[in-house]
């Protein structure tokens, strides 16, 4: 249980990071890394039983490997390494993600828990890193940030998922985890297509569309 | 109580130059050099004590106040806190805010004093100083919430008793973080790199040495004196934080103590070799960024 | 074994029409496959067969009518893709129609699903395969809206995935295990915690509210359907936003059996004013034919929610509603896209005198009209007048107001433009692209149909859409 919370008090890090980050190629490295922990989750609260060796190995494949050199490649492609100044500013930006995430974590404890459930870090960390996910899409204005920001957010709900391990069979997991693959490479396909329209990745041309 | 305070006392005042002596040595070898000996900062006090004075005819009474309280503040924090082990001469209630206050004090003190010479360089430095400063108070707060909460107690002596090794196996992260985090404030806070240069000569690039500018002979070696016992009583805190044993023996503590403060102090020498000054606008994004770790500790033992 | 045919069908015809080299062969495929997967659809409504994993998948009456609906929706487009594909030669159909497959194959798993997770996973899918069809023009202005689509919606049903995960969690605290069997939940809903429950229902609703485009989490949907081609467009108001509808309702099933039917109903008759209300409005001074569209489909949306919502009579009319309202939307989709193609321009000031410049697709644009704003005798308003007198009979007074003033409010927002675009005076050039039989029968037979159910509902269509609404009838 202490290697366990350890491990999601990591990805509360990796979280931060991410939020007070302005390069781009650390913050892919950073959700790189924070799938790969999440890969290690099932194992460690479940045992090491066919359906969390299949899931972590695929998680790991998914999140920790491939996910993040799609991106890594596009960002190559498009030849950008640096995010611009947020809507609300770096600093303010972190200090909202703590905010929230000490709202996470009294909110959690708040909740009627499972007794087995109590002492555990991962209902708050999921909260957090779901809030965090959020923030990072709303606040950035480029289109890279907003697909990491999507995948922070995807990685809070796969650690709530954890818990329910039994809910979720091989299959439906395995399906989950291939909707966000294709779902990443759509969104990098579409990135790929806002650089060559505007020349860069800053959304903020996007918004020509109004009532 | 009386002999506490007196072991105190006499521990800051006759040991802290020592400190300094450890980190410029610490300096000197990772350059190559032998570096000056280990009692040279002494030498130094000494030889400002017997100097004249060279007053400024802008300064007034003021001008005094800042060094006297930076030696006599560190001097009074010092009875509040444990050395290691050791209980604090002074224990109560809640002293640990007075304990901040005083730093409070002798920080209005020193930027007074700089503000009272009417130079513009001296009023850009207090500016600076103030500033980070506020900024580093309630990573301070935090970290002593933190340890409050885990030992139940509001005093230092409870504080920092004999249970903090306790606390390790169950809260760990959060000492940790906490321990990052008074690292973080006391380089600041002593106006060492990566935050403020003490060897720079460029007054632009000065945060704290740009107060003290204008002080020469006696006040001068008042001021590098508060320094070193200011960095002795920072310093005294984290010490027992990472070194939470004790002997039962007083003296054996003591000396556990004095070995926790000589590692620091190499540790500060090792830290200013390896690292660059982080440029000005960083050191407020650092800091916000310390806050919200200690704050975060303190989340993690609220549950 | 049928179902399974009907998602797999689909699929296969895709991944066919990424490997066909010749364009009219992959075009082909598209009527080829909607007309095989309607006739299965009709063949398991007549037939229904004994399901191989009633756990995983089978069909209720909702999904049989979500269903039917789809097929014939996506059948109705397949015919108009074949001469708009090959107008459109120059961008290529390879994506287009293996999108559209895939696409097919995606909302009918999301139909059949019994479990919420296989559920989520097609409606997830369905996203990320509409996305780069909206895409299809390559102007700033559609990859703008499909940006927003694609974050908005990936967003939104990850939002789901928590709640459905806060109600896998609610049964874990109540019963001790756990799993996201639909048959399960329905049979041990009482014994669900309530905090989870009720915490999860906020966001699963929150999530699939935003696929479907209720208000106030619509702001996708004028961007995405305005961009879009009018074939999209078509397809994903009447296929993407009743899956979504099913999806949402499944959680309202849930709540009614775990004895929370007030809290669902008050949220659904909330969502459903507002997006009635917020639609109107925008409907008037709409200058573009497809964000009117656009916003008219948040109108309807609306409608159904509240109809559900109210429950009785007003859930019966908003089956009926999904119905017609899919099929209507739709011709007005494809008429639009004909419209937009013509005159060059989606903009009202640039398209006048269609009734003469184009005129089949004109005078059809003047009738799906009258059916979108429940003229009778068309369908929508059978469907909207059982709505309005399910809320009267359940005493939702204020709420039945609203409904009937809103609807007028659409009605003259509609009738602005439509009066604007038929009338006038046409331009004196020849259209850009002349109406082909093909581009112009699809939408007149939605149109039709659309009429024959509000003229008529034969007796096995009325038991469907009564047994689709009483899911939702809570039992005392």
């Amino acid at each position: 249980m202490n290697l366990v919370n350890n491990v999601l008090i990591l990805v509360v890090f990796i979280n931060f990071f991410m939020l007070s980050s302005s390069r781009l190629v650390p913050c892919i490295r950073a959700v790189s890394l924070q799938g790969a922990l999440l890969a290690l989750l099932p194992l460690l609260t479940h045992g090491f039983t066919a359906h969390t060796v299949v899931l972590s190995c695929g998680a790991l494949a998914l999140k920790g490997i491939i996910i993040p050199r799609l991106l890594l490649r596009t960002i190559e492609q498009v030849g950008i390494r640096r995010e611009l100044e947020p809507i609300i500013g770096y600093v303010p930006t972190t200090a909202l993600g703590a905010l929230l995430t000490s709202a996470s974590f009294l909110f959690a404890n708040q909740l009627p828990l499972l007794p087995e459930h109590v002492d555990s870090l991962f209902i708050p960390v999921s909260l957090s890193t779901l809030s965090s996910g959020l923030l990072l899409l709303m606040t950035r204005k480029k289109a890279i940030t907003q697909v990491l920001g999507y995948l922070v957010l995807e990685n809070g709900i796969y650690i709530f998922g954890i818990l329910l391990l039994e809910a979720m069979p091989t299959l439906v997991e395995a399906g989950v985890l291939l909707d966000l693959l294709v779902g990443i490479f759509v969104m990098g396909i579409v990135m790929h297509q806002i650089h060559r329209t505007y020349s860069d990745l800053g959304t903020e041309q996007l918004s020509a569309l109004k009532e | 109580m009386l002999i506490n305070a007196l072991i105190h006392t006499l521990v800051v005042l006759l040991l802290s130059p020592l400190l300094i002596g450890i980190i410029i040595r610490v300096k000197s070898r990772f350059a190559g050099r032998r570096g000056a000996p280990l009692v040279q900062p002494w030498r130094d006090i000494w030889r400002l004590l017997r100097k004249d004075l060279v007053i400024s005819h802008t300064t007034s009474w003021v001008f005094f106040v800042g060094p006297v309280l930076g030696v006599v503040v560190p001097v009074l924090a010092f009875l509040f806190v444990p050395l290691g082990a050791f209980p604090a001469a002074i224990s109560f209630e809640g002293d640990f805010i007075l304990w901040l206050y005083l730093f409070a004090l002798a920080r209005f003190a020193t930027a007074a004093a700089a503000l009272d010479t009417g130079s513009s360089f001296e009023g850009m430095g207090a500016a600076r100083e103030v500033t980070y400063a506020s900024l580093a108070e309630p990573v301070l707060f935090f970290c002593l919430l933190v340890i409050a909460r885990l030992s139940g107690s509001l005093s230092f002596n409870g504080m920092f008793g004999a249970d903090i090794a306790a606390m390790w196996p169950t809260a760990g992260v959060s000492l940790l973080l906490v321990a990052l985090c008074w690292m973080l404030v006391l380089l600041l806070e002593n106006a060492r790199i990566p935050f403020d240069d003490p060897t720079t000569h460029l007054e632009l690039t000065m945060i704290h040495e740009v107060m003290v500018l204008d002080h020469s002979g006696p006040l001068l070696g008042l001021v590098h004196w508060g320094a070193a016992m200011k960095l002795m009583v920072s310093g005294a805190l984290l010490v027992r934080v990472i070194l939470p044993f004790s002997t039962g023996h007083p003296g054996f503590d003591i000396a556990l103590f004095a070995l926790g403060m000589i590692l620091l102090a190499a540790l500060i020498g090792v830290v200013e070799s390896v690292m660059a000054r982080f440029k000005l606008p960083r050191i407020p994004q650092i800091m916000v960024g310390a806050i919200l770790f200690a704050f975060f500790a303190w989340i993690l033992v609220l549950r | 074994m049928l179902l399974i045919a009907l998602i797999a069908l689909p699929l296969v015809a895709a991944g066919s029409a990424l490997l066909l080299s010749d364009h009219r062969w992959r075009s082909a495929l598209l009527p080829i496959t909607g007309a095989l997967h309607m006739g299965l659809a009709l063949f398991l409504f007549i037939r229904p067969e004994a399901p191989l994993a009633p756990l995983w998948l089978d069909l209720d009456p909702l999904s049989t009518l979500v269903l039917l609906v789809t097929g014939g929706l996506f059948f109705a487009c397949a015919l108009y893709a074949l001469p708009y594909l090959r107008m459109r030669r120059e961008w290529g159909n390879r994506l287009m129609v293996a999108g559209q497959l895939a696409f097919l194959s995606a909302v009918s798993l999301a139909v059949a699903a019994r479990h919420l997770g296989l559920m989520w996973f097609a409606v997830e899918a369905s996203t990320f395969i509409s996305a780069p069809m909206i895409y299809f023009f390559r102007n700033p202005l559609s990859l703008e809206a499909t940006w927003k689509y694609l974050i908005n919606s990936a967003v939104s049903v990850a939002l789901a995935m928590l709640g459905i995960l806060f109600i896998a969690y609610a049964r874990l605290s109540g019963e001790g295990h756990t799993d996201l069997h639909l048959a399960h939940l329905l049979e041990h809903g009482t014994q669900l915690d309530d905090s989870w429950l009720k915490a999860g229902f906020a966001f699963y609703t929150v999530g699939f509210a935003t696929k479907m485009g209720l208000a106030p989490v619509h702001m996708w949907k004028p961007d995405a359907y305005g961009e879009a081609p009018g074939l999209v467009g078509a397809l994903m108001s009447g296929a993407l936003a009743a899956v979504a509808f099913l999806a949402l309702l499944r959680g309202v099933q849930i709540m009614d059996v775990a004895g929370q039917a007030e809290l669902a109903r008050a949220i659904l008759v909330g969502f459903g004013l507002i997006s009635i209300v917020i639609g109107a409005i925008s409907m008037v001074r709409q200058p573009d034919i497809k964000r009117l569209l656009a916003y008219s489909s948040v109108k309807h949306m609306g409608i159904l929610v509240l109809g559900v919502g109210i429950g009785g009579l007003a859930a019966y009319g908003a089956m009926l509603h999904l119905v017609c309202n899919a099929f209507a939307k739709s011709a007005a989709f494809l008429l639009s896209g004909n419209l937009q193609r013509s005159y060059g321009s989606k903009q009202l000031p640039d398209i006048q005198g269609a009734l003469t410049h184009v005129p089949a697709s004109g005078n059809l644009y003047l009738i799906s009209f009258l059916a979108l704003t429940g003229t009778p005798p068309f369908g929508l308003f059978i469907s909207e007048l059982l709505v309005f007198i399910g809320a009267l009979q359940r005493h939702y007074i204020p709420a039945a107001v609203i409904l009937l003033l809103s609807l007028g409010v659409a009605f003259v927002g509609f009738l602005q433009a439509v009066t604007r675009a038929t009338t006038g005076q046409a331009p004196d050039a020849r259209p850009a692209f002349r109406d082909h039989w093909l581009l112009v029968l699809p939408p007149a037979l939605l149109l039709l149909l659309t009429l024959l159910l509000g003229i008529t509902t034969p007796p096995p269509i009325a038991a469907l859409l009564a047994d689709a609404a009483a899911l939702f009838e809570v039992l005392p």
